[in-house]
């Protein structure tokens, strides 16, 4: 079977979605070149009005997404950076989102925000190195974070046909992942759905974006002590919180490893919700980047505020210990 | 032009060739993988940072860009610790935590070269509007690009330093581009028109002539300090290199060749160079050299900083968060 990258499975879906359906258009800055690469002969194919280079006016070419979405199109907005969420916010969160119901279920707003490449990229620092998805989903808009090329193939397109406003955040981590896909079998994939990529018996691991690598991996290095299931949700709002039930109804227990701050992050919200639906054997644990963590500089510091495969397997630990 | 002294002239020339030796090595620590993330090079660009900085007092001011290395060593900055903190070590002037795009002195007035694009511009007005405030005559300068136009905060910042006659110089580098967008497809009206919009008198200057600069920028300057207000200045330039260093791998084209090569015929360095003696040049050139082979020797023999230590000074009153593995 051939091999698909994840950028390259971005590009496909973009490139499908620009086919199918008229409305479609992407925006953003370097799109045209396509400096992410992700927009890669979309210019080509589709012209330079559905293949739009903006100005670095990201509160302006975001608001103007919504607008075009309100007169009937479905943009997809491209942010070069995570950052340049933070200057976007209130178009997204305070407009778009609110749209729907401030105007009585009038209007939909189905705009796409695709972040290509967030997280930390190494050396990038202290303002390209976030991973805000835990705001997003927060605020309530639809957010999610595939971890490979097949999801991310399948959640751009559904990102895409949905009439809701949806953030798409493809981890710098995982841009480099590649699959041995049969492109047949490339299909939408729903939003809301989490994914079982390995199947335990003793602990569940939740990992979210690039980290479900990270904690395949660690399973395999434990399966000698311990059966892990490794639970992707895909999408982390609105979460498959019945998918994860059944996982946790199998296992008893739970860890989860997100790449953002602790504090209200996604691991949070996974273990308010264990601590009131589950039932859980021993108490659960999870892996983040320290509190309020701005990534320094230098490689090792960088490194050093992300979750990494020796904390995860301690933390598995611990839990199957308790 | 200002009749300047071939003292002032070797000086304006010094810092020109700093710059471009000091890009020129970087972009091989970066090749050699001794600077990680990469750079965004200044080369071209030198005579607007030489000649902007020539214009201030040390304790001016200054706010940079993504493209921040020649703003900081023109304003005094030891090349030393700019290259130590590009490499990442804990000699660095942010002690390794900024690198490339956050090289900061703040006891030469250098407040931060900055990641997004525009966001200095207001940082550099509440500077003016402090050094206002304390009656110091200090000067605050912005340098931002020519993208940084079309950013709502930097036309908000300029409405305010107009509106409260703060002491500010708005540098804007119009180098052509913005990474791969022409400034004829970004940009409409001009540059001095959003500046003028707010009443900000507001030139365009050669940004290859570093006198041309430094002439346009003391108008600004003693305009500033005695009251007047803020000014713009647009320096008209060329980047000679790659927008980033990842453009040298990967395969981006939007220069023409033809245009690469007309802009990279007139170089600031000749410009400047040719203001001084053969002799002079050639010994500030070996005097250049010297100083860019040390920094980059301090660098690369400098420590790494410890990871144990990587959220130091998250806060300034020493507040500690809880780690990332809840230990
Ligand atoms: C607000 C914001 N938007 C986008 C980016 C990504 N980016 C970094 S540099 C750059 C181009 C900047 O162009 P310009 O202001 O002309 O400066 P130059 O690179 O030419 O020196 C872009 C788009 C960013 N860092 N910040
Ligand atoms: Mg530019």
């Amino acid at each position: 079977m051939p091999w698909l990258s994840y950028r390259k499975a971005l590009n496909r879906a973009l490139g499908d979605e620009l086919a199918r359906d008229p409305a479609v258009f992407v925006l953003g800055e370097d799109v045209r070149v396509a400096v992410s690469n992700v927009t890669a002969g979309l210019l080509g194919r589709f012209g330079p009005e559905r293949v739009v280079d903006t100005p670095l006016s990201e509160q302006a070419f975001t608001g103007f997404a919504t607008g075009a979405a309100l007169a009937g199109m479905r943009p997809v907005v491209e942010f070069q950076i995570p950052a340049l969420l933070f200057l976007a916010f209130e178009q997204i969160v305070n407009q778009a989102h609110k749209f729907s119901l401030m105007t009585g279920g009038q209007t939909a707003v189905p705009v796409t925000y695709l972040v290509p490449g967030s997280g930390s990229r190494a050396g990038w620092a202290g303002q390209h190195s976030d991973h805000p998805y835990g705001l997003f989903a927060h605020a309530g808009v639809k957010t999610v974070v595939p971890a490979t090329p097949e999801d991310a193939y399948g959640l751009v397109v559904s990102a895409i046909r949905d009439d809701d406003p949806v953030v798409v955040f493809a981890p710098a981590g995982a841009l480099d992942v590649r699959a041995d896909v049969d492109f047949a079998t490339l299909a939408p994939v729903a939003l809301g759905a989490g994914r079982v990529h390995r199947q335990g018996s003793d602990v569940t691991v939740v990992a979210i974006g690039h980290l479900v690598h990270d904690a395949l991996a660690v399973a395999d290095e434990l399966a000698g002590e311990a059966s892990v299931e490794v639970f992707d949700p895909r999408t982390v709002y609105p979460f498959d919180w019945d998918g994860l039930a059944d996982s946790v109804r199998r296992t008893g227990r739970l860890v989860v490893v997100d790449d953002a701050n602790r504090t209200c992050g996604v691991a949070a919200e996974v273990l308010a919700t264990a601590a009131e639906r589950f039932d859980l054997t021993a108490p659960p644990a999870r892996v983040t980047r320290p509190d309020g963590a701005v990534v320094p500089f230098a490689p090792a510091l960088d490194r050093a505020v992300q979750p990494d495969r020796d904390q995860l397997a301690t933390a598995i630990r611990k839990v199957l210990q308790d | 032009m200002a009749f300047l002294s071939a003292a002032a002239h070797a000086d304006l020339y010094r810092v020109v060739r700093l710059i471009r030796r000091f890009e020129e090595r970087a972009v091989e620590l970066v090749r050699a993988g001794d600077i990680v993330g990469g750079i965004h090079p200044y080369t071209g660009q030198e005579a607007v940072a030489a000649g902007a900085c020539a214009a201030l007092r040390a304790d001016d001011v200054i706010t940079s860009t993504h493209r921040g290395h020649g703003h900081v060593l023109a304003k005094g900055a030891d090349p030393k610790r700019v290259l130590a903190e590009l490499a990442g070590r804990a000699t660095g002037l942010n002690r390794g935590r900024g690198g490339s795009m956050h090289a900061a002195d703040f006891r030469l007035g250098i407040l931060g070269a900055n990641a997004i694009v525009g966001a200095n511009a207001p940082i550099t007005a509440g500077a003016a509007w402090a050094a206002k405030r304390a009656g110091d005559g200090r000067v605050a300068v912005s340098f931002f690009g020519d993208g940084a136009v079309n950013q709502g905060v930097l036309l908000e910042s300029l409405n305010l330093a107009a509106l409260w006659r703060l002491p500010v110089l708005f540098v804007c580098e119009n180098n052509g581009y913005a990474t791969t967008l022409a400034v004829a497809d970004a940009v409409a009206g001009t540059i001095t028109g959003r500046g003028e919009a707010f009443g900000i008198p507001s030139a365009t200057v050669d940004g290859m002539d570093p006198v041309a600069v430094l002439d346009a920028a003391r108008t600004a300057v003693d305009r500033a300090r005695s009251g007047g207000g803020p000014s713009l200045i647009e320096c008209v330039t060329y980047r000679f290199d790659a927008h980033h260093t990842w453009e040298h791998r990967a395969r981006v084209r939007y220069r023409p060749d033809d245009e690469v090569l007309k802009g990279r015929s007139r170089d600031p360095l000749d410009v400047q160079g040719s203001r001084l003696s053969d002799a002079d040049r050639e010994r500030v050139d070996a005097e250049v050299e010297s100083v860019v082979d040390e920094a980059v020797a301090f660098a690369l023999s400098s420590p790494h900083p410890d990871p144990e230590g990587a959220l130091d000074d998250l806060y300034a009153t020493g507040l500690r968060g809880r780690p990332g593995d809840g230990r």
